[in-house]
């Protein structure tokens, strides 16, 4: 006798979609001057859920001066009204938390338990932890008198649409900035639902200004003399181009890059628990996360054992409608990313690498990938050395701690890595090797509003969250 | 010894430091160094890129050995660095004096200052993790902590003048936060930077954490940007235009690039450091 799951979808019915969405500028839906637009889908469904203004550079420069108006206000407000504000954004969404969470799913394609317990609550956690320290920047370790840049320039990526647009907003409105943000061009739908939370909480007008667009949008964002300071999450190859383009202006920059985490296996690690962990790290969000544990270290006196347990766990893991609440691997966002990540995971198999994939069913419309691992992976192969941004994991085994030290920072990047093993010294030890900001011991894919995320090396420049985070929006700080 | 000529003094070869050794430039190049008269005093090496990529493998090498000593031993060798320069004052302030044309008194005071610096940066090694680390309070059952760790390889680009304080200022912060570093000295005025250089080779710094290298700014700017294996650069001693050349350069491997004002900040420590963040769960 089998069990089988019926099936348990969340209704649509709490989301009301626009047929068109404006730019949010200066506290009013308006129009872009060119008219144009582009459309958003399901990448579940690839049914066309609305029609989004496309702001050009004319747009922006409306944006921006909005932004300056809006910096007069915000900037000269009582720190503790500031603080309200932000309290008040984050009330509001937690009100509308199941909405978010619905057009979330339906924007992005990641399944609603994620978005209902992981996307929705931090975004709005971020909204309150800021909010505390709009009155107490004295204290953020930046000196007595600590500055706002002004107005600052966001763009973000499509993995974590309203909880990238929370760890850029919450801060820079904390410290007294006003922002122009650009959402990913495929997941713009639930910005523009936090413009209307901005609206009834009765923010001041200019202080968040949000515009929709591509890549030429991001560049003229970028490009802009009035933007003091970008902040921008996305892939170490556009980060550069950024990095690039604000040399000798001045500007403040942040990067939130790319990632090629390591998660280490040691051999006393609790087997169980791992398991879970890898899953986690590999397979949360299909894998479209910079900090995914896309490179499995185990001890190689363990890896049968555990690469069979690993195998018989993914066969459980359930792929399917996003909006169903059993699912736990939802679409991938786009078809643009999938060609990226078959073409990768095809170049696994070319250069010699063994492919698993669970036989899930592939529904019939939309995008989709398998949770695969690739085993005989050497380091020279492009699934070790390429950030694959999809369900797809590299298992590489190492003989001795340090040749697991070695194996995790043989990568330009150094955002995250995972360490499993029973002993508390040896935790310590790894974590004081690794190359990498974020280290999760006997956990992965953990985040929290109060803890710093960002990475070394070409995983970008500064921090988001915590104390670190805060000091990156205020001015002459370190 | 009927002989009665005047004794004539044994002068310096001034020369670069790179991995605890004193080579001249694999170039054979030197440049000519005169003094406030423009009378000629020494021929110092014009270091080239393959001296800068000498410097960089030794960087490398000494970094995880610098990096992860104690900061309480780090602290004492750059209280140890203060020690053997008060010794050698004298030696700087002729140096200054000759180079910059300052009076003696302005000399002895940079000389001074530079060993107070370091005495005061000495003091950060081991206290920087506690003032600026944190303990995040996570709303969850998680242990979580993040602490600031070095950096890795650093170029520094000192300022003009003052010759010998403009260095320190730009290293001591460098050191005390766990890098390893490349400085380029004053071009106009690097006699004081290789006598440091000599003060740091018996200061019980390993060899390999610091590497002084003599010459042309603009020339070793483009290269120590285009550099993969740097990681970070302290650009207050270059011109508006190389800095940003440096920065689009940069950009290759994300460098972290820096230009200060203060002399005495820990900000200028933690320019050049990571935060770490380590996340455990709490159970039983």
């Amino acid at each position: 006798m089998t069990f089988e799951y019926s099936s348990a979808p969340e209704s649509k019915a709490i989301v009301k979609i626009n047929s068109l969405y404006k730019l949010y500028i200066g506290g009013k839906f308006i129009a872009p001057k060119s008219g144009k637009s582009f459309i958003t889908i399901n990448p579940a469904t690839e049914e066309v859920l609305a029609k989004v203004a496309y702001a050009e550079k004319s747009d922006v420069d409306r944006a921006v001066k909005a932004a300056q108006a809006g910096l007069k206000i915000w900037s000269k407000m009582a720190p503790a009204e500031r603080g309200k504000y932000l309290y008040r954004i984050a009330r509001i969404m937690q009100e509308r938390a199941r909405e978010f969470a619905v057009l979330e799913t339906l924007d992005n394609g990641k399944p609603i338990r994620e978005t209902r317990d992981v996307d929705i609550p931090l975004a709005a956690a971020h909204f309150f932890y800021h909010a505390g320290w709009a009155d107490k920047l004295e204290h953020a370790g930046v000196g007595t008198n600590p500055k706002p840049y002004g107005v600052v320039g966001q763009i973000i990526p499509w993995n974590f649409p309203l909880l990238m647009l929370a760890w850029k907003i919450a801060p820079a409105l904390a410290t007294g900035n006003t922002v122009v943000l650009k959402p990913a061009e495929t997941t713009p739908l639930t910005a523009m639902l936090f413009a209307e939370v901005c609206e009834q909480a009765e923010l001041p007008a200019g202080v968040v200004n949000i515009v929709t667009g591509d890549g030429a949008t991001g560049a003229a964002i970028v490009n802009h003399p009035d933007i003091s300071k970008i902040a921008f999450t996305g892939s170490t190859d556009v980060g550069k181009l950024i990095a690039r383009s604000v040399a000798g202006t001045g500007k403040g920059l942040t990067l939130e890059l790319g990632g090629k985490g390591a998660n280490i296996v040691f051999e006393d690690a609790p087997v169980d628990e791992t398991v879970e962990g890898i899953v986690s790290g590999i397979f949360f969000n299909q894998g479209h996360v910079c900090c995914a544990g896309s490179r499995l270290l185990v001890q190689e006196n363990i890896q049968e054992e555990l690469l069979e347990k690993l195998k018989r766990r993914m066969a459980l893991i359930r792929l399917g409608d996003p909006l169903d609440k059993n699912t736990d691997i939802g679409a991938i966002n786009s078809r643009e990313q999938l060609t990226k990540i078959t073409e990768l995971a095809n170049s696994g198999d070319e250069e010699g690498a063994l492919r698993f994939s669970t036989d899930c069913v592939i529904p019939s419309k939309g995008f989709w990938f398998a949770p695969t691992i690739f085993t005989g992976v050497t380091q020279a192969h492009r699934i070790a050395t390429e950030e694959i941004f999809g369900p797809v994991l590299s298992v590489i085994s190492f003989r001795t701690p340090q040749e697991a030290i070695e194996k995790a920072n043989n990568t330009p990047y150094g955002l995250s890595a995972g360490i499993w093993t029973d002993k508390g010294s040896r935790i310590l030890w790894t974590a004081k090797h690794l190359r990498a900001g974020v280290i999760w011991a006997n956990t992965f894919n953990k985040f929290d509003p109060a803890s710093p995320f960002g990475g070394y090396k070409e995983s970008g420049w500064g921090r988001e969250g915590g104390r670190h985070g805060l000091s990156a929006y205020l001015k002459g700080a370190k | 010894m009927a002989n009665s000529s005047p004794r004539l003094d044994v002068k310096k070869t001034y020369k670069l430091f790179i991995g605890g050794a004193f080579p001249r430039s694999e170039s054979g190049r030197t440049y000519e160094v005169k003094n406030s008269e423009g009378l000629f005093i020494a021929n110092p090496s014009l270091a080239s890129r393959k001296d800068l990529r000498d410097s960089v493998v030794a960087a490398r090498a000494a970094q995880d050995g610098w990096g992860s000593a104690t900061a309480f031993n780090r602290g004492q060798i750059l209280y140890r660095i203060a020690e053997m320069m008060e010794g050698r004052t004298s030696q700087f302030v002729d140096e200054i004096v000759a180079l910059e044309g300052v009076t003696q008194t302005a000399a002895k005071k940079q000389v001074e200052d530079a060993v107070d610096l370091w005495v005061w940066y000495s003091g950060w090694c081991d206290k920087i993790g506690a003032i600026y680390g944190s303990t995040n309070a996570v709303s969850g059952s998680f242990y979580n902590f993040t602490i600031p760790e070095s950096l890795g390889v650093v170029a520094t680009f000192a300022p003009t003048k003052p010759s010998l304080l403009g260095l320190v200022q730009a290293i001591a912060p460098v050191l005390a936060g766990g890098n390893t570093l490349i400085a380029i000295a004053s071009e106009k005025y690097p006699l004081p930077a290789i006598t440091l250089s000599e003060v740091i080779g018996t200061s019980d710094v390993p060899r390999g954490v610091v590497n002084i290298l003599t010459g042309s700014s603009a020339e070793l700017a483009p290269w120590v940007g285009s550099h993969m294996d740097i990681d970070g650069v302290d650009a207050s001693g270059l011109t508006a235009s190389q800095e940003k050349n440096l920065r689009v350069a940069g950009a290759d491997n994300l460098k972290r690039i820096f230009r200060f004002k203060e002399s005495q900040s820990p900000a200028r420590v933690l320019a050049f450091m990571e935060n770490k963040t380590v996340w455990h769960p709490i159970g039983v």
